[in-house]
């Protein structure tokens, strides 16, 4: 399966990456390839292998549900861009 | 044409767990801005998502009170978006293998002739997932104000087959989940503090098609009546919307409660456009069966079993049962009163839907805050049952031992309001007042039967309403009648 242009402006837009416009056909390129390999793994009959969710043979730890977090927003928010009233500020979101 | 309404619901439970989902962090609510965010909820670098094991419980639990299907194997996966609220750029969530699959969910709806009819609303999935932080659009400067306090609190996302055919139907699906979910004490159903939430995907078709029309989410609806509404509006759009040759797009919605009116959002990213894949910071989630046996052994009586019970048990009408079961603690309530009455369960269930239910609304109170005990409310029944008190002056004894008058044996000796048993006494009453009314006396005797009402009023006054009501009425007819 290749790439176009288009493809590759929209998967820009969600990763929220700036691309510049000479760029995109080389990243087309390249992204079809990664591809093109996947479809050659496709290939391969995986009929009753069941798919694999992390590579390690294990199983999630869990832990008891006790609250061990204190208050640390100061030392947050030291590195915060902008701040008012204990909140993070951030460009205005329109819903 | 005639139009058939489509509708399926997520709903978002959040699990009353002290901690996150995957943090140390707390849950309280209402804490100042950002002092329960760590740095696993901010998504700093370094850091790692631990499962909290209270929530695997709850969500087992939910899945055994569906009768659904608790997969031994779950995984996690990364829903990719961005939104200033979600830190990580992605949410936790399950996607391909949900803890809790294939359940089910009985609701009952009155058919317009007053007969309940049961339907069985599919439960496809229920999974587990961390919620974002907030976002405060008051003006900060023309900036958007984060309080990430509720990014990573743990909530179950329960998912419903489209199998609801109008709002009412929804309406009563959204109920029956809340009224479960508090019973099994996996969420507070606290709808104001956005603790049991729900989106609604509504979609029209033309009656017999089998195919589903294009569907709009309404997200966000944080009442039962803001659903019904909602939904109600939406269909109308819809409809209009194709029969005026225009098309449904996929899309989501907002319900603007203050206008009545669904608003388009924005259009819905596709589902591949989340570019969902497995957590690699999380393991795959394992639950042995030994687990959910355990989980099982906590399941106290489900609603639907309680209220059948009511009915065989204490011989009341499904209404009555519904009302009673609505939640646990009005239940408990109820069968704590039956029991230390020891009898009448109709008289008791009158009581505690009757005035008890009232003042409870009206002080705005719940059922745990009510000053009038179950212990003190069966002490005025039993005062009813041994003829102590007529049913009447029972509801001046309530509103005495509401206001904190002490229980009912106290106020009925402090107001004197003991009911007058005594014949003689009684007699002696009526004897007075048929000689202080001669014309009426006479107008009765010559047919006019209405005047009887006038002398129970006579004789209620002059006994302050403490004469026994069957007593008076037997001996007040022996009386008149000659």
């Amino acid at each position: 399966m290749a790439l176009e242009r288009k493809d590759v402006e929209n998967i820009a837009h969600l990763a929220r990456l700036a691309i510049s416009e000479a760029d995109i056909p080389e990243y087309a390129r390249n992204l079809s390839s990664i591809l093109a390999l996947v479809e050659q793994m496709s290939a391969v009959d995986t009929a009753g292998v069941a798919p694999m969710a992390h590579p390690l043979d294990a199983v999630q730890r869990l832990r008891e549900d006790q609250v061990t977090e204190t208050d640390q927003r100061e030392h947050f928010q030291a590195i915060a861009p902008a701040v008012e009233a204990g909140l993070y500020l951030v460009p205005k979101v329109i819903e | 044409m005639e139009w058939e309404t489509v509708i399926g619901l997520e709903i978002h439970a959040q699990l009353a767990t002290r901690s996150k989902i995957f943090s140390g962090a707390s849950t309280a609510f209402g804490a100042a801005p950002n002092t329960q965010a760590c740095a696993v909820d901010l998504g700093l670098p370094g850091v790692l998502p631990v499962l909290n094991r209270e929530v695997v419980r709850m969500a087992a639990k939910f899945g055994l009170a569906i009768n659904a299907t608790v997969a031994e194997r779950s995984v996690f996966a990364r829903k990719n978006y961005f939104y200033p609220d979600l830190p990580k750029g992605y949410q936790i969530s399950q996607y391909e293998l949900p803890v809790v699959a294939n359940g089910h969910i009985d609701i009952e709806l009155e058919d317009g002739a007053g007969n309940m009819v049961g339907k069985r609303i599919g439960v496809t999935r229920a999974h587990l997932e961390e919620d974002a932080g907030k976002s405060l659009h008051e003006d900060f400067h023309g900036m958007t104000g984060i309080d990430l306090n509720r990014a990573g609190t743990p909530l179950l996302e329960i998912v419903s087959e489209p199998d609801m055919r109008s709002a009412k139907e929804a309406v009563a699906y959204m109920k029956r989940i809340h009224e479960l979910v508090r019973y099994i004490e996996i969420c507070d159903g606290n709808m104001q503090e956005g603790s049991f939430r729900c989106d609604a995907n509504v979609s029209v078709r033309p009656k017999g098609q089998e195919k589903f029309g294009t569907r709009a989410e309404i997200k966000n609806i944080n009442s039962f009546r803001f659903v019904e509404k909602a939904i109600d509006y939406e269909v109308e759009r819809q409809i209009a919307l194709i029969e005026s040759g225009g098309k449904v797009v996929q899309e989501t919605r907002l319900y603007d409660p203050d206008r009545d009116e669904t608003r388009s959002m924005r259009a819905k990213e596709e589902a591949n456009d989340y570019r969902y894949f497995p957590d690699p910071d999380l393991l795959p989630l394992v639950i042995e069966p030994s687990f959910i046996e355990a989980v099982r052994a906590t399941l106290p009586e489900l609603p639907e079993a309680k209220r059948r019970r009511f009915v065989s048990e204490y011989e009341l009408s499904p209404y009555d049962a519904g009302f009673l079961t609505a939640s646990r603690e009005l239940a408990d309530y109820y069968e704590a009163v039956v029991k230390a009455v020891g009898a009448e369960p109709k008289l008791c269930a009158n009581w505690v839907m009757g005035d008890l239910s009232a003042n409870l609304n009206r002080d705005g109170k719940e059922i745990g805050d009510s000053p009038v005990s179950s212990a003190m409310l069966a002490g005025m029944i039993k005062r009813i049952t041994d003829n102590t008190i007529s049913g009447k002056i029972a509801k001046e004894v309530f509103e005495a031992m509401w206001n904190g008058e002490g229980d009912a044996d106290a106020v009925i000796d402090k107001k004197g309001l003991k009911q007058i048993t005594d014949s003689g006494a009684i007699e002696k009453i009526i004897d007075d007042i048929l000689a202080a009314n001669p014309d009426n006396v006479a107008a009765y005797r010559s047919g006019k039967d209405k005047l009887f009402g006038f002398f129970v009023g006579q004789a209620m006054k002059a006994t302050q309403g403490k004469a026994n009501p069957q007593q008076l009425n037997e001996l007040l007819k022996k009386k008149l009648s000659g």
